[in-house]
């Protein structure tokens, strides 16, 4: 097991590297000047700040210049917020996205594996084509909908909730965001619960039981959730990575402070350093979420565990 | 168990299986005929009015007999430009899925199969790409690929209107063309992007069952490893990829219009269900039906697709067939 | 269990919802005003910035020489500065500065913190983008150039502690207006230099003496909290001179991206004032809350601009027949509520009124291009019409519509990133691209200026030496109607040539909650926080 996780570790090290290089010459090559605002400056004043940016090195001396800083833990300053340091900026924004993504997520599961299961048991039944259509509403309309419809409706019209805003303090703040998130992944969870779920339902192994006389649902639980979860987990880890590092139009929607705005704005603005910051954190949590799903995969495959 | 033997009877199988599905009929005759609405109904000229003639004075019509789904902000025709629309989304969907659905069950299925440095290896460059910053991604991809698509969309228009084509055929040529060399870059880019999960999924669905034992005993036959591969564990697998695969159809259709509003995928006039669902959800409030009509279709058609899904996927279980 | 727990989180969601004040009765009573500022200021340090978004929050913490008056743009109540005069030339200017003034941390404020705030922002190695906005001081472009290196030698002295003296390379009899705007305000020297690298260096270009905590300013509020993408928040000043009729205890600047949510927000009692009204929302909300919605002229125009330098696009004939076929009415009824439609480039400002020069003539567009060369459209090659993706794709459509039905012509659009977008435009790599302009004072020159040859914000191709010489004589002129005169006649040859095509001149749709008192329209929207009131 430790070998396993030392030499994840090392893979990793290595994706962010890979990562980190690739990223930066992708933005490198994005047409646009991140020094440029809507107005134009005078050449001379242009040329001043390209200099003090570093700019007027090859793109690889900038490279290295940055990724040594990056190795010291310094992520350098925002071109866009001029100024400001990229830590300040992500260490805003990231605990914002991270708890309306936990809360979504939590919602998404709690919603979508049952869901998934009861469905499953219930194939063709009556409570299996509702959810399920249920489930396609919620991936059939996109966030920008759902989003200002459960605003208008469960938040200006019903006062449920307010419509609008973000207090971390304030749990009634979270709860329309989080619910238009997490339904959304409620749906999709559904969805692929069901289906490894009957995948597992038809194996051998179940009929063995089922032909034994052990009951419905104990067959479910007992013999099925582990196979049928593969690929609802296998899902779930890469979503939640993209989840936490924020979402766009859930923050705009809903006035969050989260960083998916931010990382918008940067790749519009070119805003390198921050582009860069944003993505190694998503690359840190996407290689984390994957690591954690392998595992759990593992957990939930008893072959698996043996071979590991 | 002879897999030969099954193999001339299964497709036939599964047909006469899913003919018994009543929900996976309704489904397939519903997709056939959106499906087939959106493509023979714009070559009937004169049945549709111009989806993209703009009539400013007579905008935001309600439904009525001259437009039957009214007309949208601008004044045009919404039947018109849902039909039209319709046409790049089904083409967007199929298209895009397909090609991301293949690559990533290649992907996962070599890397949970292989396993070892090759899953590592193949798993790390997902790991990869699903953190690279897919803005970023597109916006080169659209400066890289636009004037190719502009070459394509010139030397397809001439390849098919012939030689000796005057100005006239060239444009009517032209009108039907350009809708779809301008989707090439939006195959390419959706296509690149959104396989990562269903080659996440297809791995670990692939070593579960690559652990099962008719596997084993596949193995102790002395069959070939593709042949075990797509052969007996692929077809094992098939319920959570079909399901992805029906997953995927929306979230590629939606993300067509992302692309559109950065200058890749369908061009202003013309227009998608994605473009026409973004700019109704700005009509929301005002005029609900733009959003309304074009999610209608949309929606009907994914519900379609998805109990067709489900239905494909009950009627190929190779499980089913011994009850 | 369920159901147990369901009725929980009802109980639970009403008691966090259903009884809680709005965030702006709370406001109200705390005297605090809450406005949309569309997004985050690029910075505070009035030296590093360029917009109307930084302005706006700049204007609470800083003030200038001559302040805005509420009710008119064309007042000029004092600010730092009692009393000015000038010669008649309007070339010398002294301002008398008050004798009270002091920085929020106690500091007098003297004219030595204007004079240090002009050599900054002047300063090569500080390259501030907006030093040209200083240019207007006698030999300012030469030391921004480090063509001159004496800052003595720059129109700008403190003659005492509270006498300023200002001399102009030109006449320019609106310098009060130009004193109102930010690169014009003093920054209090201890403070920026005691933040500086060695506690000395002027040009130290980032330093955090702009930070909440750190900022020292002269104006009616001081910064308390600056959250990213979540709000701006500032208090009121008591050190500023006029204290004692500021009414409001703070403004706080939200940065709402998304003007259908910020609609929202202030339908739920979020906000006392929106950024902006998407003009779809216009008519439903006029028709249900008349009593919120404001539409007010504002100094900015939506206009087109053409690339000169491409064939076909470089004969004026093309250009006017494309402009010819655009009616500017029906967009402005339809698809830009709020604007008013144009046929040149500068609104109407106090004195100024410029002639529109091209209006919707579709016969006389299609003569036009059949003169060109182009019968019916026959033969005329695809152009695309860049835009930004944020931009308004409507009025594309309808302008691709409009071409094609007039002039059979079809133009194809192509959408691109911001950041595309202005790399685009600057490098002239486009054919035709949907623009803006918002103006920085209340003068002509601001919309006229940069049409000039080597001008960055030009982006046309298009350049006349008639044109130019036109301005220079302007410039030059120190009779403010005669110089007003000679901008007309310069304006009429730049649009007989439409470079630009214009479309129109833009309005501010937003919402105005009833209790903000004493905000009047304002053409350049800058309404002084310091003389607003809430009275609910």
């Amino acid at each position: 097991m430790l070998k396993v996780i030392l030499s994840r570790l090392f893979q990793s090290i290595l994706v962010m590297f890979v990562l980190y290089t690739i990223t930066f010459f992708l933005v490198k090559a994005l047409p646009g000047n991140p020094l440029q605002g809507d107005k134009a400056m005078p050449p001379h004043i242009m040329a001043k700040r390209e200099a003090y940016y570093g700019f007027d090195q090859s793109p690889l001396e900038q490279y290295t210049r940055q990724l040594s800083k990056f190795l010291q833990g310094d992520p350098g300053f925002s071109f866009r917020l001029e100024g400001r340091p990229v830590a300040e900026i992500i260490g805003q924004a990231f605990p914002v996205s991270l708890q309306l993504g936990v809360i979504a997520m939590t919602i998404a599961v709690s919603i979508g594996i049952p869901a998934g299961c009861i469905a499953a048991a219930r194939k063709n039944g009556l409570l299996d084509t509702l959810s399920m259509s249920i489930a396609m509403i919620g991936i059939c309309l996109p966030s920008f909908v759902t989003g200002p419809i459960l605003a208008e409706w469960l938040g200006r019209a019903l006062k449920l909730a307010p419509a609008y805003g973000w207090d971390p303090a304030k749990p009634a703040t979270w709860f329309l965001p989080a619910l238009t998130l997490g339904l959304a992944y409620a749906a999709y969870l559904s969805r692929l619960t069901r289906a490894g779920m009957l995948e597992t339902l038809s194996q051998d192994f179940v009929r063995t039981a089922r032909a034994k006389g052990v009951p419905g649902w104990r067959i479910l639980v007992r013999h099925c959730l582990r196979g049928g979860l593969i690929p609802a987990v296998a899902y779930i880890g890469p979503a939640f990575a993209g989840i936490v590092s924020g979402s766009l139009v859930i923050e705009s929607v809903f006035q969050i402070p989260g960083l998916g705005r931010h990382f918008i704005k940067s790749i519009e603005t070119r805003d390198t350093p921050v582009i860069l910051g944003v993505t190694m954190l998503y690359g840190a949590l996407v290689i984390t979420a994957n690591f954690l799903t392998d595992l759990a995969g593992i957990w939930l495959n008893p072959r698996l565990r043996k071979a590991a | 168990m002879n897999s030969d033997e099954k193999g001339s009877s299964l497709w036939l199988d599964a047909w006469l299986r899913l003919r018994r599905n009543r929900a996976a009929m309704v489904g397939l005759f519903l997709l056939i005929l959106i499906g087939s609405s959106c493509i023979l109904l714009p070559a009937l000229t004169d049945f549709l009015k111009d989806p993209n003639k703009t009539d400013l004075v007579h905008r935001n019509l309600k439904p009525g007999a001259e437009h039957w789904f009214g007309t949208d902000h601008l004044g045009r025709d919404l039947f018109s430009r849902v039909i039209f629309g319709g046409r790049i989304s089904i083409a967007v969907g199929l298209i895009t899925t397909f090609v991301s659905v293949t690559i990533g069950i290649v992907w996962g299925a070599i890397a949970g199969y292989v396993g070892g440095r090759t899953d590592a290896f193949l798993m790390r460059v997902v790991d990869i790409l699903y953190a690279l910053p897919f803005l970023v991604v597109i916006i080169l991809l659209g400066k890289i690929l636009e004037p190719l698509t502009d070459q394509l969309t010139e030397s397809t228009v001439h390849l098919v209107a012939g030689e000796n084509a005057d100005t006239k055929q060239l444009v009517s040529t032209r009108n039907w063309v350009e809708p779809l060399t301008t989707l090439v870059p939006v195959f390419i880019a959706i296509g690149a992007l959104s396989w990562l999960t269903v080659s996440r999924i297809v791995r670990a669905q692939v070593q579960s069952v690559a652990s099962l034992d008719f596997v084993e005993a596949a193995r102790s036959l002395g069959l070939g490893h593709f042949r075990i591969l797509f052969r007996h564990i692929l077809p094992n697998t098939l319920g959570p990829i079909i399901v992805y695969t029906t997953l995927t159809i929306p979230g590629v259709m939606m993300f067509e219009a992302t692309l559109s509003f950065l200058g890749l995928g369908v061009k202003a006039p013309n227009s998608s269900w994605g473009v026409l669902i973004q700019e109704g959800a700005n009509f929301m409030l005002t005029n609900p039906l733009q959003l309304l009509f074009p999610a209608l279709f949309f929606s009907l058609t994914l519900f379609s697709l998805n109990f067709l899904g489900d239905g494909l996927r009950d009627a190929t279980d190779p499980k089913a067939a011994k009850d | 269990m369920i159901r147990r727990a369901l009725s929980l989180l009802c109980l639970l969601l009403c008691l966090a919802g259903c009884q809680r004040e709005t965030q702006v009765e709370k406001a109200n009573r705390d005297k605090i005003l809450i406005v949309g500022n569309s997004t985050d200021p690029k910075s505070l340090d009035p030296h590093l910035v360029t917009g109307v978004i930084e302005s706006n929050i700049i204007r609470a913490l800083l003030e200038g020489l001559v302040a805005d008056d509420p009710k008119t743009d064309n007042a000029y109540p004092p600010g730092a500065a009692t009393s000015w005069e000038h010669n008649p030339e309007f070339t010398e200017w002294t301002f008398h500065l008050r004798h009270d003034g002091q920085w929020s941390d106690g500091t007098p404020l003297t004219a030595h913190d204007f004079v240090f705030a002009y050599h900054r922002l002047l300063h090569p190695d500080l390259a501030g983008p907006y030093a040209e906005m200083l240019y207007f001081l006698k030999n300012a472009e030469a030391f921004n150039r480090g063509e001159i290196t004496d800052f003595d030698q720059v129109g700008a002295k403190a003659i005492d502690d509270h006498t300023l003296h200002i001399s102009l390379k030109e006449p320019v009899p609106f310098l009060p207006d130009i004193t109102r705007h930010y690169t014009w305000f003093p920054i209090p020297r201890h403070v920026v230099l005691r933040f500086s690298k060695n506690g000395n260096t002027i040009s130290d270009r980032f330093t955090p003496w702009s930070d909440a905590g750190n900022l020292v300013g002269n104006g009616p509020f001081i910064l308390k909290e600056w959250r990213f993408n979540d709000k701006i928040e500032t208090a009121k000043n008591p050190r500023y001179w006029n204290a004692a009729n500021v009414k409001l205890n703070g403004v706080r600047f939200v940065p709402v991206e998304n003007f259908y949510t910020e609609t929202r927000g202030f339908l739920a009692g979020q906000l006392h004032a929106t950024y902006q009204l998407p003009p779809p929302l216009v008519d439903k909300l006029k028709a249900e809350h008349p009593e919120f919605v404001r539409q007010e002229p504002y100094i900015a125009t939506d206009f087109i601009r053409i690339n000169t330098t491409r064939p076909v696009l470089d004969q004026p004939k093309v250009r006017m027949a494309l402009s010819k076929a655009i009616d500017r009415k029906l967009l402005c009824d339809h698809i830009l509520q709020g604007n008013t439609p144009c046929g040149t480039i500068t609104p109407d400002m106090g004195d100024y009124q410029p002639d529109h020069i091209v209006s919707y003539d579709p016969q006389g567009a299609k003569d036009l291009l059949a003169e060109a060369g182009f019968p019916d459209g026959k033969g005329f090659p695809r152009f695309k019409i860049l835009m930004s993706s944020s931009g308004s794709r409507g009025t594309v459509e309808a302008l691709q519509a409009m071409w094609k039905q007039t002039l059979g012509v079809m133009i194809d659009v192509q959408p691109m990133d911001w950041g595309s977008y202005i790399s685009s435009q600057q490098k002239l790599d486009f054919d035709i691209s949907l623009a803006a302009w918002t103006g920085d004072y209340l003068d002509p020159s601001t919309f006229l200026l940069m049409w000039t040859k080597d001008n960055g914000n030009n982006n046309t191709g298009w350049h006349s030496e008639e044109y130019e010489n036109l301005l220079a004589e302007a410039a030059h002129q120190s009779n403010p109607a005669q110089r007003l005169a000679l901008f007309k006649q310069a304006e009429r040859l730049f649009m007989e040539a439409q470079p630009v095509l214009p479309i129109s001149f833009r309005g501010r749709n937003y919402l105005l909650r009833p209790e903000v008192k004493n905000w009047h329209p304002l053409l350049l929207d800058n309404h002084p926080w310091g003389a607003l009131s809430l009275e609910p």
